[in-house]
């Protein structure tokens, strides 16, 4: 992005140009990355940016293209979650973050495409088709966010919002090759996010390398008074200059390092540690006893919390309605059937069953109790070391038809993202190597809440050390 | 004998709604006060309006009740056309206030009725069903105003009781000037849970559940179909089901609700986009110092300190500004029965008749007072103070003004009435000598021609003894 | 199977979700293996630990009472399915 500002302000390029050169590549995108393209908006703005840089506009944030994960919403542009049941949906308000990016002059080029309502890890459940991985078209891209995440990697936008519940931004990020951050909740505004588990959604920068992420990241968090859950604190701008080293703690949990992990990832992030160690850091070993459960305590949260937020999408007030024609709960079982997919539908009866009489205590209580021992366990790692790293998936992406029957064998990848969403820490996921079959890994970095500027800034030196975030697809 | 308890919900009369800014005003056009807030659009938050706790906490002191440091808001979660997000944001566990009581006479003998708790809740739209077509049409104006919940414990055994409960509550409610108390615009709206049972009996009988009381009238009337209907169910060997009953003002009796909504599983969970509020010691405190003195202690104040019979304490505090004007009234003028009387007949019918409240009337206390003087120094008759008062109402002139304009003023002086009064007598031969006979019941007979002959402008009782003068046997 | 077909169908009820029979019969299937993984939980010992429901121990989120002006009629109707003169269409409910 630092590059871009540049071109804009020595005339090399106008704002204008370049989003004529994106919307242009994105016309002819094969990766189907976007459900909707703004290119009137985008234009708009575009030329406006340059004209703010003409007269001495020095935000750097102007006119650089941004992608937005469509589940973000957009004042007039349509939001659909890339779901059926929101087909139509054209929001009549803008989301706290575009807000924000259109007062610092960003263009907006459109809306990317997910997994329906966030729930996935393929981008495959998306109502008008997967999006491709760029680095090899028959694989996923990963999920939630895949669709902002290849957009990112194949150079269709300068940078891309994403969402993360239980990893939605950075493993994408991970499989395709590029940076992404999930914040530390309550840092960034839920307002205008589709809510999927209200206490899990944090909206995500994703960049090619931390700078960029770092950049938008200060472009779209602080506090809104809108969202209850938004941290009344003012936060210092992210310094770009990487940090030093020595003497940096860095954790590795053994836990992460089990059965389960592939070969080739497991060498990639042990690479990319010895890169800290030689840069000064200190590894040390941490104990994470309870993060086996995050898995079940996650798949029991977040379903429950969704099949609320889900209900409603009833077809009274928006969205597409079915069974109008039949008495009112005909009317509600048909919409919701016709609209939302399986796996949508899936872990809305996960969530309405752990939240049902007789079920709350075993299920929902439960889970939430162990969520307090996970929050415990990192508190007390984080003693002992200043950053926790690990893999960010266990496996590179895999192909687009792989693992379809078994949900649980899917909702087991998320094994390594999990844990920053039920603690609210912040997590970067930064590519480190390339897996045997030639795609990208990423290393995660997770700190103490608040301390989003210090994995951030381990993350610009790293990749001031390193080269992997500059290989293109 | 029955066991009742009675739920009543009052809306608050806040400025703005419960979780967004719109305004809390009623009666307005359909769906022209919404905001994507209160109608559950994707992306949006909800946030708490401070004055709601206030309220909350107010009515919880003056009802005795114990105000809950911790208070956490849940998702009750149904699907409604009029709820729209598909669940209802209330207090679950926690309420802001338990364990209070109000005490109520019935018959001259008190009762304390236990107030088990209160809560802070969201309302929801109105649905109007359409006549002939199968259709409801759906306003979301009065989604999200604020309601607070005051459900008692089963104390309650008679319909005198409840009724007694509800107009003390209500007047409570009005004198904190948290609701305005309006059952038929649905401001205030009472459900009753009702059984009953054997007077030795040790178990409680099957309690149905009553909704649609939207009057005084119609919760006597109701409780007392439904208690009638279950003793005869009983007696006849039969069994009360346990169900939801509506109450049908114009056929005069209660219909089963039955419905496919039967199974109601709310799945109550905590609030996730809310975080707890604290309510400390300082708050209670300064809460504690607005509220004003209570309806229970005025009549009582105004019996005591006045010497006013029951009935007109009652009457006089039936709102707090009729109390206030009274007081106000014996502040000038220290003639309270005198006053008491007034306002109970005179200035009660102007009120009536005009559909305003005393806030609105146009005789000031210090008007008021100033006339009653006159009357007491005999420069008006009775019959002429009323007229007087009448046109004060309607013009807002003072008495001295309307006395001279109508040429009102009473006539005392006794050399004048004596003329007037030697001219009756002489054309009364037959009534004077029946009089000086013995037959002293004819001097209302002269002191009516005096008035009649004097226009009503004669002071009756200087009349009344130039004429006993006048006839000395 | 952990959960039962007339769980699933009460399940599918709660959550107005018409669910045809093959559908069913996965949900039930798959259910039944997601929550056999979560008996995961019955080894931790939870006794005496309080839940976590929010992020951060953060309190008090608080509005004024003020009134900020509403969205047009015509914003709040813009995304309806089905409307009547300025108020939603639903089917009734039939007792």
């Amino acid at each position: 992005m630092l590059d871009t500002a540049r071109i804009y302000r020595k005339n090399d390029m106008s704002p204008e140009r370049h989003v004529e050169k994106l919307l242009s590549r994105i016309r002819q995108d094969p990766l189907n990355s976007f459900v909707t393209v703004d290119e009137d908006g985008a234009l708009r703005q575009a030329v406006f940016s340059g004209k703010a840089i003409e007269w001495g506009d020095e935000d750097l944030m102007q006119g650089i293209p941004v992608a937005v994960k469509d589940n973000i919403c957009t004042k007039g542009i349509r939001t659909t979650c890339s779901s059926d049941i929101l087909k139509g949906f054209v929001p009549t308000y803008d989301a706290h973050v575009i807000e924000r990016l259109k007062a610092r002059g960003a263009v907006i080029l459109g809306k990317t495409n997910m997994d329906e309502f966030a729930m996935g890890s393929t981008t495959n459940t998306s109502n008008i088709g997967p999006t491709r991985n760029p680095w090899d078209k028959t694989k996923t891209p990963g999920g939630s966010s895949g669709g902002s995440a290849a957009a990112v990697a194949a150079g269709l936008c300068e940078v891309a919002l994403g969402s993360d519940t239980g990893g939605s931004v950075r493993q994408p990020a991970s499989f395709c090759g590029i940076t992404g951050l999930k914040p530390t909740y309550g840092t960034v505004s839920r307002y205008g996010l589709v809510a999927f588990a209200s206490s899990l959604d944090q909206i995500g920068p994703m960049g090619r390398n931390a700078r960029d992420v770092a950049i938008l990241y200060d472009a779209i968090k602080g506090y809104d008074k809108r969202d209850s859950t938004c941290v009344p604190k003012k936060y210092a701008a992210t310094s770009l200059d990487g940090i030093d080293m020595k003497g940096l703690r860095i954790g590795l949990p053994d836990i992460f390092f089990s059965e389960g992990l592939a070969r080739d990832v497991e060498r990639s992030v042990r690479f990319a540690v010895s890169v800290f160690r030689e840069l000064g850091a200190v590894i040390v070993p941490v104990d994470l006893p309870r993060i086996r459960y995050g898995v079940a305590v996650y798949y029991i949260i977040a379903p429950a919390e969704a099949s609320s937020n889900l209900a409603r999408y009833d077809g009274v007030r928006y969205g597409t309605r079915h069974g109008d024609d039949k008495d009112l709960f005909e009317m509600y079982c048909e919409t919701r059937a016709k609209g939302f997919n399986s796996e949508v539908k899936r872990r809305i009866m996960l969530g309405t069953y752990a939240l049902s009489a007789g079920y709350y205590d075993a299920y929902y209580r439960k889970a939430s109790q162990v969520r307090t021992l996970i929050v415990e366990d990192f508190r007390k790692a984080f003693e002992s070391c200043d950053i926790i790293a690990g893999p960010t998936v266990p496996v590179t992406a895999f192909g687009l038809d792989e693992m379809l029957d078994d949900p649980l064998s899917i909702y087991l990848l998320d094994i390594y993202t999990i844990p920053a969403n039920l603690t609210g820490i912040p997590a970067l996921s930064i590519p480190c190597g390339f897996g045997d079959n030639g795609m990208p890994i990423g290393i995660q970095l997770m700190a103490p809440a608040f301390m989003d500027q210090l994995i951030l800034g381990a993350g610009i030196t790293f990749q001031d050390h390193t080269k992997f975030h500059e290989v293109k697809p | 004998m029955s066991v009742m308890g009675l739920e009543v919900h009052a809306q608050l009369l806040t400025n703005s709604k419960i979780f967004c800014s719109c305004s809390a005003a009623s009666g307005l056009d359909a769906n022209t006060n919404t905001c994507p807030v209160c109608m559950g659009m994707p992306g949006v938050l909800p946030v708490l309006n401070r004055k709601v706790v206030d309220l909350g906490i107010k009515l919880g002191l003056a009802l005795n009740c114990t105000i809950e440091n911790r208070n956490v808001f849940a998702r009750k979660n149904y699907f409604y056309p009029d709820l729209p997000k598909g669940y209802q944001i209330t207090q679950y566990e926690n309420p802001l206030c338990s364990n209070g009581h109000l005490d109520i006479e019935v018959n001259g003998s008190k009762k304390r009725i236990g107030i088990r708790r209160i809560h802070m809740e969201e309302d929801a739209g109105k649905s109007i069903h359409d006549e002939k077509e199968p259709l409801s049409y759906i306003d979301f104006n009065r989604a999200c105003v604020p309601l607070l919940e005051i459900v008692t414990e089963p104390d309650i055994s008679t319909t005198q009781e409840a009724v007694a409960y509800l107009k003390e509550l209500r007047q409570i409610l009005m004198y904190l000037g948290i609701c305005d108390g309006s059952m038929e615009e649905g401001s205030l709206r009472c459900d009753a849970n009702i059984s009953v049972m054997k007077k030795d009996a040790g178990l409680l009988g099957t309690r149905t559940e009553l909704k649609n009381l939207n009057s005084f009238k119609n919760v006597q009337r109701a409780l007392d179909y439904e208690t009638e209907r279950q003793i005869r169910l009983i007696e006849s060997g039969r069994e009360v089901e346990q169900e939801t009953l509506l109450w049908n003002t114009s056929l005069g009796k209660t219909f089963s609700m039955r419905s496919k909504e039967e199974s109601h599983d709310y799945r109550y969970f905590p609030e996730p986009d809310l975080i707890p509020v604290i309510v400390n010691d300082e708050w209670v405190g300064r809460m504690k110092d607005t509220i004003p003195e209570l309806p229970a202690a005025r009549r009582q104040r105004f019996m005591e300190l006045y010497g006013l019979p029951a009935y007109d304490a009652d009457q006089l505090t039936q709102t707090q500004a009729l109390a206030d004007y009274f007081e106000r009234c014996v502040d000038l003028l220290n003639s309270p029965k005198e006053i008491s009387n007034w306002i109970m007949t005179e200035v009660m019918r102007v009120l009536n008749e005009k559909g305003i409240d005393i806030k609105d009337l146009l005789v000031t206390p210090a008007m008021l007072t100033g006339l009653v003087d006159l009357l007491k120094k005999g420069t008006v008759s009775g019959l002429m103070a009323k007229e007087i008062f009448t046109k004060m109402a309607d013009t807002g002139k003072r008495a001295p003004d309307i006395i001279k304009e109508l040429g009102l003023e009473q006539v005392s002086d006794e050399d004048a009435l004596k003329g007037l009064i030697k001219e009756i007598i002489e054309a009364n031969p037959k009534e004077s000598s029946q009089y000086r006979a013995g037959k002293t019941q004819l001097l209302g007979f002269f002191v009516g021609e005096v008035m009649k002959a004097s226009k009503g402008k004669a002071n009756p009782k200087v009349a009344g003894n130039i004429v006993k003068e006048f006839l000395k046997p | 199977m952990k959960i039962t077909e007339s769980e699933v169908l009460h399940v599918a009820r709660l959550a107005r979700l018409k669910l045809e029979p093959e559908l069913l019969l996965r949900f039930q299937r798959e259910l039944s293996s997601i929550l056999d993984y979560m008996d995961l939980l019955k080894e931790v010992d939870t006794t005496g630990v309080e839940p976590t429901f929010h992020a951060h121990a953060l309190t008090n989120a608080l509005r004024e009472d003020s009134v900020l002006p509403s969205q047009s009629r015509h914003d709040a109707l813009s995304n309806a399915p089905r409307l009547h003169d300025d108020t939603f269409v639903v089917p009734k409910v039939i007792e």
